[in-house]
């Protein structure tokens, strides 16, 4: 079943790419349909969910078995909501209206690509099948930046695939350094979780953790690796913006978890502090630098580096504690950093969407330009304050929940950093205040007098993603059940 | 096939001349003398039809070759020549090479008055390099180079008539009589150390030898090796012949002589007593400044043969980590051949596609081509970003084994370059994909013909088929032997 929700939309691609009479209606209403595929699979899946801790709903087929690689996918409590959360951003922005330069049929079937390839990243349980996922969603970020973004979007496109390329061959290294340790060697992640073939002291696996750390720390990305980020996000059309934060800045978080905190936890708590000093770093730098850009997307772009810290931190801190230490409240932390991610997708995601709502309208992003623009369009006004509350942390809302448990259980580790993180935490909420501030109060310029309030199709993509914003900051029971089987299992080992 | 002249020893020691173990390379000589005889003597306008006699040498030679896999993997000729089936895949290899060039050429090579006999040269080339493949004697290495060079510069220049082919097989040949004269007095050294030629003999009786003059023989025998896999310091003629050599040749002598020398080179070092001369830590640092020297040198071109001739250096370079892990890792064997198998299929893809736009080569020209041919746009970004290493297509799969073997061979720093050296590369095919995609179209588009056509979509079909259904050849190069290791 999972499987599906792959290749359905990758075959839909393929369908896309070959079908030269389809017209842009048409190309919309199937990749729409496509993508709503894979959002119906994996709510099945969250309904079937049982919450042992393991993986379930496994499917299995050998792929290379001379080299122990397997075609192997399923889910549990921490790639569960992580898929969903990517099924949902993929029917929200494909759906978000966007100029398409004439080439509909091959934007979709980018995005859809994409989708496949995201997905395949969350439900792989083969390190051989996740590498070939994680490096797959570059080439199609890549095109839809490069085709479809402005400024100088080629360039941007460039820097982005050669960074995150950079950081996905260390990756690489590091997958095998861990495959030639493992006896039998394979690439099952259930295995090699089992097996621990690198745990521990020595350069080896000094070498092969920090390969693992420096890829998924481009990608994620970790201070002082960000700099491919903000151009990428400037230049890329918004619903790309919104899935490249949304969605491909977890892969680097998730790969965290699910490699470096499941298959090498005693070498993760030999670098836990050094790892959570960086993210600290980054969550401080993230928010002030945020704090002086004009530029809106790269404001939003630069508090998703804070962001970003703060699920490192989070991690860090359960890596630190989990073995022999204070394990409720590295549970609190880890939990609290997976929902973390799941939030900032969500939130993030939105922020992007409506900052190419102000890009079809205005075909700028700088805020100076910009101003009262509440009198104009409420329902944009009430988008992007809810969101820009949600992502300073605002309580009642989804960044609150996540980044409270991180808080909470970062403090009984490391109360210094905690303390230290605190204060970008107060940054966050300066920028957007700010920036909702001049955005939409204030005086509304001439030339933005007759600005166009939403249009229905913008609502509707929105609406879904705002209200999980709220739901999950009011009830975050249902979502944080299942991490937290996982969570605890990730830790009891 | 069997060997039935003469009753074989079996094992290392095949003391007998069985000819069923060269049937493949009996059937490539008769059939290029046959193609040979046939362009002497048929009318201008049938000459085409020697391209088809060629491709049925190439087919009847490779069912020759297929038949004696995991056959006994022994030593035949008195320990001159190898039938393991490191020397049959490659011999396979080589075929689909010479055949994708046969289909690419005939078309481009259509107007001219004398192409039925180019055929007889390809095929003869191919001979050369499926000698070097299974050579287990330094003689039968000579014969092989010689064979596949003397053959190479004559292709390289047969466009006769433009300054550019002729100046790219001078430069071939000037440095190819070098390297080749280099060889034979390395050969002649060993021999002197060994008092034999066979690898077989040498790998007992260089231990201990004349440290001098080992290292000097050995180091004469691989620069002529180097030569043909166009490594550093003997890689100058690559670009050259990439640029100026007719494109089907360029598509053909970027690949073949690869193919050959690879294998070659993994025997000789083989041979070599480690506590003697350090191979290893020499061919690392070939291969080190071979994969920097070549992508650093691709990044500045704007003509994408010459691109494209800088970047089979640098691949070169990548093959060479195979040669370094050899003996310390079981994976050596599987990337090696694996690995060439997949630079093939990528380099002869990408060749196509500029074959197949009548050897458009500007950079600039392949603005809008995703436009006005999607398909052959599919192949090169295909083809570049397998070159690249992007999975799951065949150079993802290639880099995988290489790093994982040199990795495992405890060479991490060769590794780690390699993978730098794949980021630099990202960069110089992006230059030719970018202005394809993203820019509008300038002119109309014209092709050379359906048979390029199907060569190029077929080698680009072949880089993703590589790469996914890599299980089956991999399972047969997992118990493959390369001898004497």
């Amino acid at each position: 079943m999972l499987s599906a929700s792959i290749f359905v939309p990758l075959v839909a691609a393929v369908v896309l790419l070959l079908a030269r009479r389809l017209g842009e209606r048409q190309a919309r209403l199937l990749a729409l349909v496509t993508a709503a595929v894979p959002l119906v699979i994996l709510a099945v899946a969250w309904l079937r969910f049982e919450g042992d801790g393991g993986f379930q709903l496994v499917e299995s087929v050998p792929w290379i078995p001379t080299l122990g690689v397997g075609y192997k996918v399923g889910v549990d409590g921490v790639s569960l909501p992580l898929a969903a959360l990517t099924a949902l951003l993929f029917v929200v922005s494909i759906a978000y209206p966007v100029e398409l330069r004439g080439r509909a049929r091959q934007y979709f079937a980018a995005f859809l690509f994409l989708e496949a390839a995201s997905l395949g990243v969350f439900l792989a349980l083969d390190l051989f099948l996740f590498y070939v996922f994680f490096d797959v969603s570059l080439v199609g970020m890549y095109f839809l930046i490069a085709v479809w973004g402005h400024g100088d979007s080629q360039r941007s496109a460039l820097k982005f695939f050669l960074y995150t390329l950079a950081g996905s061959l260390a990756m690489l290294l590091a997958i095998l350094g861990l495959y030639l340790s493992s006896e039998p060697r394979t690439f099952d992640m259930a295995e090699l979780i089992r097996q621990q073939p690198l745990d521990g002291d020595g350069l080896r696996a000094a070498l092969v953790f920090l390969g693992f750390a420096v890829g998924l720390g481009v990608k994620t990305p970790i201070v002082p690796f960000h700099t491919w980020l903000p151009p990428a996000h400037v230049d890329a059309p918004g619903p790309a913006s919104a899935i490249l934060a949304g969605v491909l800045l977890k892969m680097g978080t998730y790969g965290f978890v699910r490699i470096l905190l499941s298959m090498m936890p005693e070498t993760y708590q030999r670098f836990a502090l050094p790892l959570a000093v960086v993210a600290t770093v980054g969550i401080v730098y993230g928010a002030l630098v945020s704090l002086a850009q004009t530029n809106l997307k790269r404001l939003v772009a630069y508090s998703s580096v804070n962001h970003m810290g703060y699920v490192i931190l989070g991690i860090s801190a359960a890596a630190a504690a989990g073995v022999d230490g204070d394990p409720e409240a590295a549970t609190l932390a880890l939990s609290g950093a997976t929902l973390e991610m799941v939030a900032h997708g969500l939130i993030t995601g939105a922020l992007f969407l409506l900052a190419g709502s102000v890009w079809a309208r205005a075909e700028t992003y700088e805020l100076d330009e910009l101003g009262g623009l509440a009198a104009r369009s409420p329902a944009m006004t009430g988008a992007v304050v809810l969101a820009a509350f949600a992502s300073l942390g605002l309580p009642g809302l989804a960044g609150f929940v996540a980044e409270f448990q991180v808080f909470a259980g970062t403090f009984a580790i490391y109360p210094a950093l905690a303390g230290a993180a605190l204060v970008g935490l107060v940054i966050t909420a300066a920028v957007f205040l700010r920036m909702v501030q001049r955005v939409f109060l204030g005086a509304l310029p001439e030339r933005w007098a007759s600005w166009p309030e939403l249009s229905r199709t913008e609502v509707l993509a929105l609406a879904p993603v705002l209200a999980l914003v709220v739901l999950i900051g009011v009830a975050p029971a249902w979502v944080l059940d299942v991490i937290d089987t996982t969570a605890q299992q990730i830790l009891r080992r | 096939m069997g060997d039935g002249m003469g009753g074989s020893g079996g094992g290392m020691g095949g003391m007998s001349m069985p000819i069923g173990s060269v049937a493949p390379e009996i059937i490539l000589v008769l059939g290029a003398v046959v193609t040979l005889v046939f362009a002497l003597f048929a009318p201008r306008r049938a000459q085409g039809g020697a391209a088809v006699l060629a491709l049925v040498t190439l087919g009847a030679t490779a069912v020759a070759s297929a038949a004696m896999l995991r056959g006994p993997q022994e030593l035949t000729f008195f320990d001159t020549y190898a039938a393991d089936d490191a020397a049959v895949w490659a011999k396979l290899i080589l075929l689909g090479v010479a055949a994708v060039t046969v289909a690419l050429s005939v078309e481009w090579f259509a107007g001219d008055a004398r192409h039925g006999e180019y055929y007889t040269l390809v095929l003869l080339s191919t001979l050369g390099a499926v000698v070097l493949a299974g050579a287990a004697d330094l003689m039968a290495v000579i014969l092989g180079v010689l064979l596949s060079s003397a053959t190479g510069y004559v292709l390289a220049a047969y466009h006769r008539a433009q300054p550019r082919s002729g100046e790219a097989a001078m430069k071939y040949y000037l440095l190819g009589a070098l390297t080749n004269a280099g060889l034979v007095y390395g050969a002649v050294l060993l021999f002197g150390l060994g008092a034999t030629t066979t690898m077989l003999g040498l790998l007992d009786a260089l231990p201990g030898a004349d440290a001098l003059a080992l290292v000097t023989g050995t180091g004469l025998v691989v620069l002529g090796l180097v030569f043909k896999l166009g490594a550093v310091p003997t890689h100058a003629w690559v670009p050259d012949v990439a640029e100026g050599a007719p494109a089907p040749v360029a598509a053909f002598l970027t690949v073949a002589p690869k193919v050959g020398a690879l294998v070659a080179l993994g025997r000789v070092a083989l041979t070599l007593p480690e506590a003697d001369v350090g191979w290893r830590a020499l061919i690392a640092v070939l291969a080190a400044a071979t994969m920097t020297l070549g992508n650093l040198a691709a990044l500045g071109q704007d003509d994408v043969r010459r691109l494209l001739g800088w970047s089979a250096v640098s691949q070169s370079g990548y093959g060479l980590m195979a040669v370094v892990s050899l003996g310390r890792s079981d994976l050596a064997v599987p990337a090696l051949v694996y690995f060439l198998a997949a630079y093939a299929v990528a380099n002869l893809a990408a060749f196509g596609v500029v074959i197949e736009l009548r050897g458009r080569t500007d950079r600039a020209a392949y603005a809008g081509l995703a436009r006005a041919r999607p398909g052959l746009a599919l192949v090169l970004v295909l083809s570049f970003l397998s070159l690249v290493g992007v999975p799951p297509l065949a150079g993802f799969g290639a880099k995988l084994l290489l790093f994982g073997a040199t990795i495992d061979a405890g060479y991490v720093w060769l590794a780690g370059l390699a993978v730098v050296n794949s980021v630099i590369s990202l960069a110089y095919y992006l230059r030719v994909l970018a202005p394809s995609y993203f820019e509008p179209l300038r002119a109309p588009v014209a092709v050379l013909g359906r048979w390029a056509g199907a060569a190029t979509v077929v080698c680009g079909v072949g880089v993703v088929a590589l790469g996914v259904a890599a299980e089956p050849l991999l399972d047969a190069l997992s118990v493959t032997r390369l001898l004497p290791g």
